[in-house]
């Protein structure tokens, strides 16, 4: 008995060591969107960050500024040190004090970056659109665009949408037929949000859905819906890597830039700021659009992406023609509450 | 069912209806299961049928995997030492349950079994808060603890049922033969309980080893467990990958019942011994 | 052997009464480490989840001189001069140091623009020189919302150091400008609406379950042992199983491209593919999967129990076979589908990965928006609050349970 409880003991104390020398080397945790975005990233940037000898592993997310808060709101350590945001969590956050501020210096300085790029908490990542996606095998008949994703005669069958209210709401009124540049004249007003989600009632028992990027082009592959609001850059690698014949329709498409932030309550702030030097630099960022369609920040790659691939990316002039940038300043103000009366909606049956 | 009478042709019809319903149930409880195994060799992207031909590949993927590497190592650097915890927390709980009565003894116990019926999700969220100002929540510590928890219990249930059955007079016997209390602990008493402490302890590790929301709220990014993966896979990435790794589960949990069968067998052999005696 | 206290010397009594003491003793020993280990990393983490449901001193922290000035006003007098002062002082402050954030976060849950109102504030302040000769004017002129009643409620609500705040919200009600309690409006509420869709799908997965079980139990307890042992073998596989593989095969089988699916549209039962998952009836399908051992279980325990000598006496008592079984053999069964029904409910009341799994948005039950709350929108009161509401439902259950079962009969597998 006693050997044994000796045993038992000197098992968990073994256990214990083990589990303290595995946590003791806490690896650098960038987070990213996941699926074929994240693909492309990996073999850009993280396998060759991880080559030169840095240890780092990636995780995905599905955005919300509320998981940021959940991540920094105890004050230590949350398993989180970079992440990818979206350009209001980039602003709510920094303004709630839950990212570090740059050091410009350590990543290249404010100048290698376009204008845009820059902020206090955060250097731009990518460029990119929501664009409405459909298989062109399926669909001869191209829609033309988001009036079109609510006609559920002309196409019928179930489609999908981002959850949360951000691209909804101004795809919704682009449908109703407000002008992409008036959106968020019209957002503004309560009048506004209630036409939004009036258009959306009108195909809420066909929609599906889709929280995380890599989820669009695998409804459209299953033939699960027929259209779907999706990542331009997902649709061009599924039918790069996939073999498939998705098409994109550029018009009223919402364009906008995600950014690199380091929580404050990283372990690995100098870790993490070598990842943002190296993601940062204009060789490296080159490499990305080859990957996937999306333009990227350090003036300097532009110069470096093959000419042949200029027409697929967000920055071309007639994929912008008709595109509306997602507004900051309208979602910083409103993505609380709107976020609440869009749960609120779509959890009642 | 025999009837000491001939089976009236309402009695028969009453009792095919009887077996073809329970049949249909029996194959509604095991027909998924058969049905996501030949997914995971079928050679297509997606999880779905027509069977479109014979691959290893997804199971090539699983264990070339990182990510998959990464998450059976989790699973048992985390269940093995929960398991550990509670097996022995749990086993001398149940003897001391069995040993004397004492004041507030239904209340101990009721609480002692508790984890088996509160909902997850309040476990976790309560550790999250209450691991937070230690700096717990994103270490192996703190989901081992959590684990553990919930499986004692299990432990506590199934080393109780074997010490039910235990004939109290045999320790009495060994200790008026003048046996000191260890020996007659280890000499008596836990062969007799060892197929209780080995099917509580296979509880509790499959309880750890299919728990995935403690892991979700309190894990860190590189301490996701096979469940844990498995969950992301179903939202994020619905691949054949997901079937390669469910086949495997599925033989582990076979491995699982059979082992506790073993033990049945091999526990209920031991207490026929004990009445032969 | 003679009655102990007729001894004429004690010894024996009283060595018996110290080996039973010493026997309670050690008892007490083994059970002690369990004990307290689970009160350290059960009882302990979920009193405290508890607390925080009524804990409200996340404004405090930021603001004292602010929260302290509220809490002491009468919640009916016009907020006066020197409240709006110690507002506009705090708020400049916490603008300054980017702690605004925190305050800011918790007036927005009582407040329609609460997060607004005051980050915009603490902007406008944080730029303000000195003292202004009138805080309220000042605030005034910043945002009108600080004339508003229904403001200053929302800040005394929040001032702490207690709260009903997210008590309240987690039963869709809320507090109106005259400090009644009132119900939320429609397209605020949420929360009965889920506690109701948490019983009722609770309660479908507990009948089906219960129905789809009987049989099996029926059969499984009546055949001949080597049978029954097979049979057995079917309901515990799919126990074993990981719950992650089993949703993984519902998806499978439900999806539209699925093999349910196929089969119905060679039927001819449907011409296009039937929404089978995603939706309740994913949610129904896949639960009652997974909880059915749960109910088969107990039943084939008691079922085992009956003597078949009762049902074969009715029979020959001339009673037709049917009115037998319903008046002689059922009955008998209660307890164990009692027992079982019961478990199964409590069990599925918490739920929360099958649902997020094979659910839709509007299949969530209250476990999800707990773990919602603590790690997707940092609402921590409001989750400890749907807890409180959780626990009591499970826990009014377990005694009830403990009562027809008694726990010391707890079986498994």
């Amino acid at each position: 008995m006693k050997r044994k409880m000796l045993f038992a003991a000197s098992v968990l104390a073994g256990a214990g060591l083990f589990a303290g020398a595995v946590l003791a080397e806490r690896p650098l945790t960038v987070v990213s969107w996941g699926g074929a975005y994240q693909d492309a990233q990996k073999a850009v940037y993280f396998e060759p960050f991880k080559a030169t000898g840095a240890n780092m592993i990636d995780e995905s997310w599905d955005g919300g500024v509320g998981v940021l808060r959940s991540k920094v709101q105890g004050g230590t350590d949350s398993g989180w040190d970079v992440v990818q945001v979206e350009s209001e969590e980039l602003q709510i956050g920094c303004e709630e004090g839950m990212y570090v501020e740059l050091d410009w210096d350590k990543i290249g300085g404010k100048d290698a970056y376009l204008p845009a790029a820059v902020s206090d908490c955060g250097v731009g990542s990518i460029v990119y659109n929501f664009v409405l996606g459909y298989d062109k095998d399926k669909i001869k008949d191209a829609p033309a665009g988001w009036a079109d994703f609510f006609d559920t005669a002309k196409y019928p069958g179930k489609r999908a949408l981002r959850q949360g209210p951000k691209t909804n709401l101004e795809i919704a009124l682009i449908a109703d037929g407000v002008a992409p540049a008036d959106v968020y004249k019209e957002l503004a007003t309560d009048a506004g949000v209630d036409r939004a989600f009036k258009k959306l009632d009108t195909i809420k028992k066909d929609l599906v859905w889709w929280k995380s990027g890599a989820q669009p082009p695998q409804f459209l592959a299953s033939g699960e819906v027929v259209l779907t609001s999706v990542y331009n850059g997902r649709i061009d690698a599924a039918n790069r890597t996939d073999k498939r014949n998705f098409g994109i329709q550029w018009n009223g498409s919402l364009f906008t830039l995600d950014s690199w932030v380091i929580l404050k309550t990283t372990p690995n702030l100098d870790q993490a700021y070598a990842f943002l030097d190296f993601a940062g630099k204009a060789e490296n960022q080159a490499k990305l659009p080859d990957a996937i369609a999306y333009g990227v920040t350090n003036k300097g790659a532009t110069a470096l992406i093959d000419p042949a691939r200029l027409p697929d990316l967000p920055t071309a002039p007639e994929n912008m023609a008709n595109a509306v940038q997602i507004s900051d300043s309208f979602w910083i103000e409103n993505i609380d509450k709107l976020t609440e009366r869009f749960n609120t909606w779509a959890a009642a049956n | 069912m025999k009837s000491a009478h001939p089976a009236t042709l309402t009695e028969r019809i009453a009792r095919v209806v009887l077996v073809v319903s329970a049949l249909s149930v029996l194959f509604f409880l095991i027909a998924p299961i058969l049905a996501i195994l030949p997914l995971s060799v079928n050679d297509s992207e997606f999880l779905t049928y027509p069977f479109r031909g014979f691959t290893w590949r997804w199971y090539e993927t699983v264990f070339s995997s990182d990510k998959w590497r990464l998450a059976v190592m989790n699973s048992f650097l985390i269940g093995i030492p929960a398991t550990i915890v509670a097996t022995v927390l749990g086993t001398l709980a149940a003897i001391g349950l069995a040993t004397a009565d004492f004041r507030g003894k239904a209340a101990v116990s009721a609480l002692l079994l508790s984890p088996l019926v509160v909902p997850i999700v309040i476990v976790a969220v309560g550790l999250y808060f209450f691991f937070a100002p230690f700096g717990l929540t994103q270490t192996y510590t703190g989901l081992i603890v959590a684990h553990a928890a919930l499986g004692a219990p299990f432990v506590v249930v199934t080393v109780s049922a074997s010490l039910a059955s235990f004939d109290r007079n045999l320790s009495r016997a060994a200790a008026s033969l003048g046996a000191p209390p260890v020996t007659v602990f280890r000499r008596v008493m836990l062969p007799l309980v060892a197929p209780g402490v080995a099917s509580g302890a296979i509880f509790a590790f499959a309880t750890s080893f299919d728990e995935v929301v403690t892991v979700l709220l309190l894990g860190a990014p590189h301490q996701r467990t096979i469940p844990r993966e498995m969950f992301s896979g179903l939202r994020d990435s619905f691949n054949p990958t997901i079937a390669a790794v469910a086949a495997i589960l599925v033989l582990l949990a076979v491995l699982l019942l059979v082992s506790l069968e073993l033990l049945r067998a091999s526990s209920s052999r031991m207490q026929r011994r004990g009445e032969d005696r | 052997m003679a009655d102990l206290t007729t001894l004429p010397d004690g010894d024996l009594a009283r060595d018996l009464k110290r080996a039973e003491r010493r026997r309670r003793l050690t008892a007490m020993m083994l059970v002690a480490p369990l004990f307290l280990f689970l009160l350290v990393s059960f009882v302990l983490p979920i009193g405290d989840m508890l607390r925080r449901s009524v804990i409200d001193t996340e404004v405090a922290e930021v603001w004292p001189n602010a929260a302290a000035a509220a809490a002491a006003w009468d919640r009916k007098s016009e907020p006066g001069e020197a409240l709006f002062a110690a507002l506009g002082r705090d708020i400049r402050t916490s603008a300054g140091e980017r702690t605004i954030a925190t305050p800011a976060r918790r007036l927005n849950y009582a407040l329609d623009n609460g997060r607004s109102l005051v980050l915009g504030t603490g902007r406008a302040l944080k730029q303000l020189e000195g003292e202004p000769a009138s805080w309220r004017a000042t605030l005034l002129a910043e945002n009108p919302a600080w004339g508003e009643r229904m403001t200053w409620i929302a800040l005394a609500d929040a001032a702490g150091p207690l709260t009903d705040f997210y008590l309240l919200t987690a039963t869709d009600l809320m507090r109106d400008a005259n400090d009644d309690i009132v119900s939320r409006p429609p397209e605020r509420s949420l929360y009965l609406q889920v506690l109701g869709r948490t019983f009722l799908v609770s309660f479908t997965v507990t009948v089906l379950c219960v129905l789809l079980g009987f049989p099996v139990a029926y059969l499984v307890s009546n055949a001949p042992e080597r049978v029954a042992n097979l049979l057995l073998i079917l309901v515990l596989l799919p126990f074993w199983t990981s719950l992650l593989v089993r949703s993984a095969a519902w998806i499978v089988l439900l999806q539209d491209q699925g093999i349910v699916n196929d089969i119905l549209q060679a039927l001819h039962v449907t011409s296009e593919p039937i929404r089978l998952i995603f939706n309740r009836t994913g949610v129904v399908v896949a639960m009652t999967h997974v909880l059915l051992p749960f109910v088969i279980m107990p039943m084939i325990a008691t079922m085992k129990s009956i003597p078949p000598t009762y049902l074969r006496a009715a029979i020959s008592l001339g009673a037709h076979p049917a009115v037998a079984f319903v008046r002689v053999y059922l009955p008998q069964t209660v307890p164990g589908v009692a027992a079982g029904a019961l478990l199964v409910f409590i069990m599925a009341l918490g739920y929360y990965v099958t649902p997020a799994l094979v659910g839709g948005a509007d299949d969530q039950m209250l476990a999800y928006f707990i773990a919602f709350f603590t790690t997707s929108s940092a609402n921590w009161g409001l989750a400890a609050a749907l807890g409180v509401i959780l626990l009591s439902a499970t826990m009014l259950l377990y005694v009830v349970y403990a009562r027809i079962v008694g726990m010391g009969r707890v079986k498994l597998g």
